[in-house]
């Protein structure tokens, strides 16, 4: 049969560490896998500028106001970039952006809590694109070429923004008491959404061989929470500040902290739709695409009219 | 009023009239019409308040009392702000934020054009380097009017209204007094009447070539050089300014 053996090529090449491109062959349910994941990220980039860019009008100095607009001009251009990546798999962004006005496409859960203070402009960007760097690194190897070189790019900025958020908090940890406070809710509030955005435990979420054979998926969800807590317990402990874990332990024998339980009825309450700001976010994107149909339509009748010109001259 | 008072002053007006748009512009982010377009304002916003720093700045260390930029930024009121009528009014639809946009950022185009040539050497270094990016912005702005006024009958409705209910507010860009007269007599600023001439010439032929219309308003709302605002100034400035306000004395 055809298909085995187109099959059988396809998953050497991955064996052998090749990339898949575009025109290539791939099974349905690699592309439909893809799709799926590639899409949640371009999502995930444009909701998230909606919890930041929140605090861009009060940003307290002309200088983390400017460093706060180009992190969220960051963003924008991620969603772009992955935008066009999951075109080259034959899926635009219109219908994915339907899809994720009308509830039907999944974005990132972490974007679904609020942004209270401008302490957590800090606490995103060191713990939420921290997180996301520690998932990203590992995508960056994955087989599908488009989106590995997406991933490649995009963490540079992210680690950008990641020492800029632990920098924000440094300075609030340093600062007053009162600053120092803010820094601390800030940590407390956003330390749990940030473990649980890396995804359900490996228990709860068998990743498929298939996935991994085919580097879709790259380390399980456990193994990348695991490389995030390591790395971000002591850089609060550097600061001055706790995570909210009382059952938080280096384990001298393994090298790793463990942690205590993590609430994933929360999660799974956040995922489905519950979370405190899921309804909003939403709402803003639909009204943003609602309230931007003429401003498109009349672009693109301008365009129209200027290609019949060209046409006459 | 001495020459570093007047210096003082015409630094207040430029660098506010840069933050308040600037901060006017950020408000569009994460909700523009199309993802391209929160990139470019987003872009624009930030060239904004760059512009503004490094004027604030340089109006800080004129002042020499010991006021840095964000002093100037976080702890002044409504009234003691010099930026112009026009930037802080507020976003509106797409074609009114357009229509603001295109008006201002002519202005600035010409402005700062001639402000390349100030006898004043750091004021001269900041126009240029912002006169590179005005140049983008303005290239952006004209594009969409002639997308808006010339693209559909809707948008075409929505910028002339976003033109009309700008247009008083466009005679007080060239408002001259003391302070101008002074500076001008140092080659530090240019004549207004000067860009004036150039604004109008240029807008004439872009609302032309949109295939819209002159506003014909005549009348005049003004008062910014005396810090005579719109109401709209002080609840954007309450936003603007509480966090830095509620924490006296910190770093950030
Ligand atoms: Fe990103
Ligand atoms: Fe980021
Ligand atoms: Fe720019």
């Amino acid at each position: 049969m055809e298909d085995a053996k187109q099959l059988e090529a396809f998953e050497a090449k991955i064996a052998a560490g090749q990339k898949i491109e575009p025109k290539d062959w791939m099974p349905e349910a690699y592309r439909k896998q893809l799709v799926r994941m590639m899409s949640q990220h371009a999502h995930s980039e444009i909701v998230g500028m909606l919890p930041e860019g929140n605090w861009i009008t009060r940003a307290p100095s002309l200088r983390r106001k400017a460093i706060l607009l180009a992190k969220v001009q960051d963003e924008a251009g991620h969603g772009l970039y992955l935008y066009s990546a999951v075109e080259t798999l034959g899926v635009d962004r219109t219908e994915l952006l339907k899809q994720l006005h009308n509830g039907t496409a999944k974005y990132s859960s972490i974007f679904n809590y609020p942004t209270l203070s401008w302490a957590d402009i800090g606490a995103i960007g060191w713990l939420v694109d921290g997180a996301a760097i520690m998932n990203q690194t590992a995508l960056a190897r994955g087989s599908y070429g488009p989106y590995s070189r997406a991933m490649v790019r995009i963490c540079k900025e992210e680690s950008f923004h990641n020492r800029q958020g632990y920098e924000i908090m440094m300075t609030l940890a340093q600062g007053t008491p009162e600053q120092k406070a803010l820094a601390q809710d800030a940590l407390n509030r956003w330390w749990w959404p940030a473990v649980m955005m890396l995804g359900p435990s490996d228990d709860q979420s068998p990743n498929t061989d298939q996935l991994m054979r085919w580097k879709v998926k790259m380390e399980s969800n456990d193994a990348i929470r695991e490389r995030f807590i390591d790395r971000t317990v002591p850089q609060a402990e550097f600061i001055g500040l706790s995570v909210p874990d009382k059952d938080m332990k280096f384990n001298k024998e393994t090298g790793h902290y463990t942690h205590g339980p993590i609430n994933w009825d929360e999660f799974f309450q956040v995922i489905k739709g519950n979370g405190p700001c899921n309804a909003n976010r939403l709402k803003a994107r639909a009204d943003a695409d609602k309230n931007g149909a003429w401003v498109r339509e009349a672009a693109m009748a301008y365009a129209a009219k200027q290609m019949k010109e060209k046409e006459v001259a | 009023m001495n020459i570093q008072e007047a210096k003082f002053e015409y630094l207040l007006r430029l660098g506010d009239s840069s933050l308040i748009i600037g901060h006017r512009l950020s408000e569009w982010c994460g909700h523009g019409p199309i993802l391209e377009e929160d990139i470019a304002l987003i872009n624009i916003a930030l060239d904004f308040v760059g512009n503004a720093t490094s004027i604030l700045a340089y109006a800080g260390q004129t002042e020499g009392n010991g006021r840095d930029e964000d002093a100037l930024a976080y702890l002044r009121s409504e009234r003691e702000f010099r930026n112009l009528l026009i930037t802080e009014q507020p976003n509106g639809d797409y074609a009114n934020t357009i229509a603001r946009q295109f008006l201002f950022d002519t202005y600035m185009f010409f402005l700062y054009e001639e402000l390349k040539n100030s006898k004043d050497e750091t004021l001269a270094a900041i126009a240029v380097k912002s006169h590179k990016e005005i140049t983008y912005h303005l290239r952006h702005t004209t594009e969409w009017m002639y997308r808006l006024g010339d693209g559909t009958a809707e948008s075409h409705e929505r910028l002339q209204n976003g033109l009309n209910d700008l247009w008083m507010f466009t005679p007080e860009m060239f408002d001259m007094d003391e302070v101008d007269a002074l500076l001008i007599k140092e080659g530090i600023v240019p004549d207004l009447n000067k860009v004036k001439a150039s604004w109008e010439k240029r807008v004439k032929e872009v609302i032309a070539e949109a295939t819209l219309k002159l506003p014909e308003t005549t009348f005049k709302q003004k008062g910014s050089r005396e810090g005579k605002h719109s109401e709209h100034l002080g609840f954007l400035l309450a936003e603007m300014q509480y966090v830095h306000r509620s924490f006296p004395d910190s770093n950030w």
